[in-house]
């Protein structure tokens, strides 16, 4: 959140912020996810999903099965030129605010599918938040760019951004000092 | 095992099998085209044979070809003796060969797959649409002298310059191989199809007529003369 002051003492204490500060803050802890998985990328997905890597810690772990009620598109997996009109609808279906996520190589430029059949890259067709390089990505890169996701909201950032390799793997880059790249 | 399909063919048919062929035991035959879907029939009803799995059906595109361009081929399993077979017939393009969904309803969707990827009509299908592409695309994907680098997209790719989010990766950077550039591609003017044709065709030249193969020989030729 951004600047905090408190106001009193003793017993009764009072916090001030910005109103848009506390909504980014309340968006940015409660994201509503809507996976479009398609291909082998969903296995990861799964694994982040569940309580080893726990996406839960991030406020993100309810998925909604009708995008009007989501927050976070996921594009998980290879998008062929015949779901091009399906991923375009279900993004006009979300409802503003909202975010898209391309995990893996496949969702963010086509990964090695160049041919007729692969959209190379969904942001073709949709604008895209987040890319997750990797093939597939593993836990730590998704949780990685969940974290990124979180600032730029916070930050009301809407600049596309890469998930960077992590230099030391157990610090989430962008977090801290050392092990940002 | 078989060997006993093939002269139980060659025994009913006599000349109208027009070539037989035996690779490791796989045994296969060429049918003329009209005789397809008779010969087919007969695989399938007669005692001996009693070829009822339908395994696949597929096509072959050869180009360069003139007598006919297409191979369609025909695999088959009889679940009773167990013998395998391989059945297969010369295509003109524009030729139908006659359909088998009649015989077994698997080849339904097998052809609908080879008229979709290749673009091979079958005489008499029941339903014969495109199967996994979609209907506004044009041509067939596996002709080999479909280019190789062109997409017919659905939804029409993005403008970035009217949104502030731009995608990260430059024009070029988005593509794996970063062969052509995309308004060629979408425009579909590039000359550029498939590797056998751009060898026919001095588009491209052959491996070994590459400046690496030549290094290679001359390596080769250096260590030989060594030795000696």
């Amino acid at each position: 959140m951004g600047e905090l002051k408190v106001i009193g003492g003793g017993g009764e204490v009072a916090v001030t912020t910005r109103l848009s500060d506390l909504l980014q803050w309340a968006r940015k802890w409660s994201l509503f996810q809507y996976p479009f998985v398609t291909a082998c990328c969903g296995m990861e997905f799964m694994a982040t999903a569940a309580p080893r890597y726990d996406i839960a810690r991030f406020g993100a772990e309810a998925p909604r099965f009708s995008p009007r009620q989501s927050d976070v598109l996921w594009i998980v997996g290879t998008i062929s030129q015949r779901q091009g009109p399906v991923v375009r609808r279900i993004w006009e279906q979300m409802a503003d605010p909202k975010w898209v996520i391309a995990f893996g190589t496949c969702a963010s430029c086509g990964g090695f599918y160049d041919n007729y059949a692969t959209i190379p890259g969904v942001d073709k067709v949709i604008p895209v938040d987040v890319y997750i390089p990797g093939c597939p990505p593993r836990p730590e890169a998704v949780l990685d760019a969940l974290m990124l996701l979180q600032d730029k909201i916070q930050a009301n950032d809407r600049k596309p951004i890469i998930v960077p390799p992590r230099l030391v793997p157990e610090r989430a880059p962008g977090r801290t000092g050392e092990g940002h790249s | 095992m078989t060997q006993a399909v093939v002269d139980r063919l060659k025994a009913q048919f006599e000349e109208r099998v027009l070539e037989t062929s035996d690779a490791f035991g796989d045994h296969e035959l060429v049918i003329a085209v009209t005789d397809w879907v008779e010969v087919a029939q007969f695989m399938k009803d007669d005692g001996d044979l009693q070829m009822d799995h339908f395994i696949d059906l597929t096509a072959i595109d050869y180009p360069e070809r003139e007598s006919a361009r297409f191979d369609v081929v025909l695999m088959l399993r009889s679940s009773v003796t167990g013998a395998r077979i391989r059945m297969r017939t010369y295509v003109k393009d524009g030729e139908e060969p006659g359909t088998l969904s009649e015989v077994w309803s698997g080849a339904n969707w097998a052809e609908r797959e080879i008229w979709d990827m290749f673009g091979i009509k079958f005489k008499d299908h029941p339903d014969l649409r495109r199967i996994l592409l979609y209907e506004e695309f044009v041509g067939h994907p596996l002709r080999k002298d479909y280019p190789i680098d062109k997409a017919q997209p659905l939804v029409p790719y993005r403008e970035v310059d009217d949104t502030d989010k731009l995608p990260p990766f430059g024009i070029e950077e988005g593509q794996p191989f970063a062969r052509i550039d995309w308004e060629s591609r979408l425009a579909g003017s590039d000359n550029q199809v498939s590797p056998a044709i751009g060898v026919q065709q001095g588009q491209r030249r052959t491996l070994s007529d590459s400046e690496a193969a030549q290094q290679i020989q001359a390596r080769i030729a250096e260590r030989m003369a060594k030795d000696e």
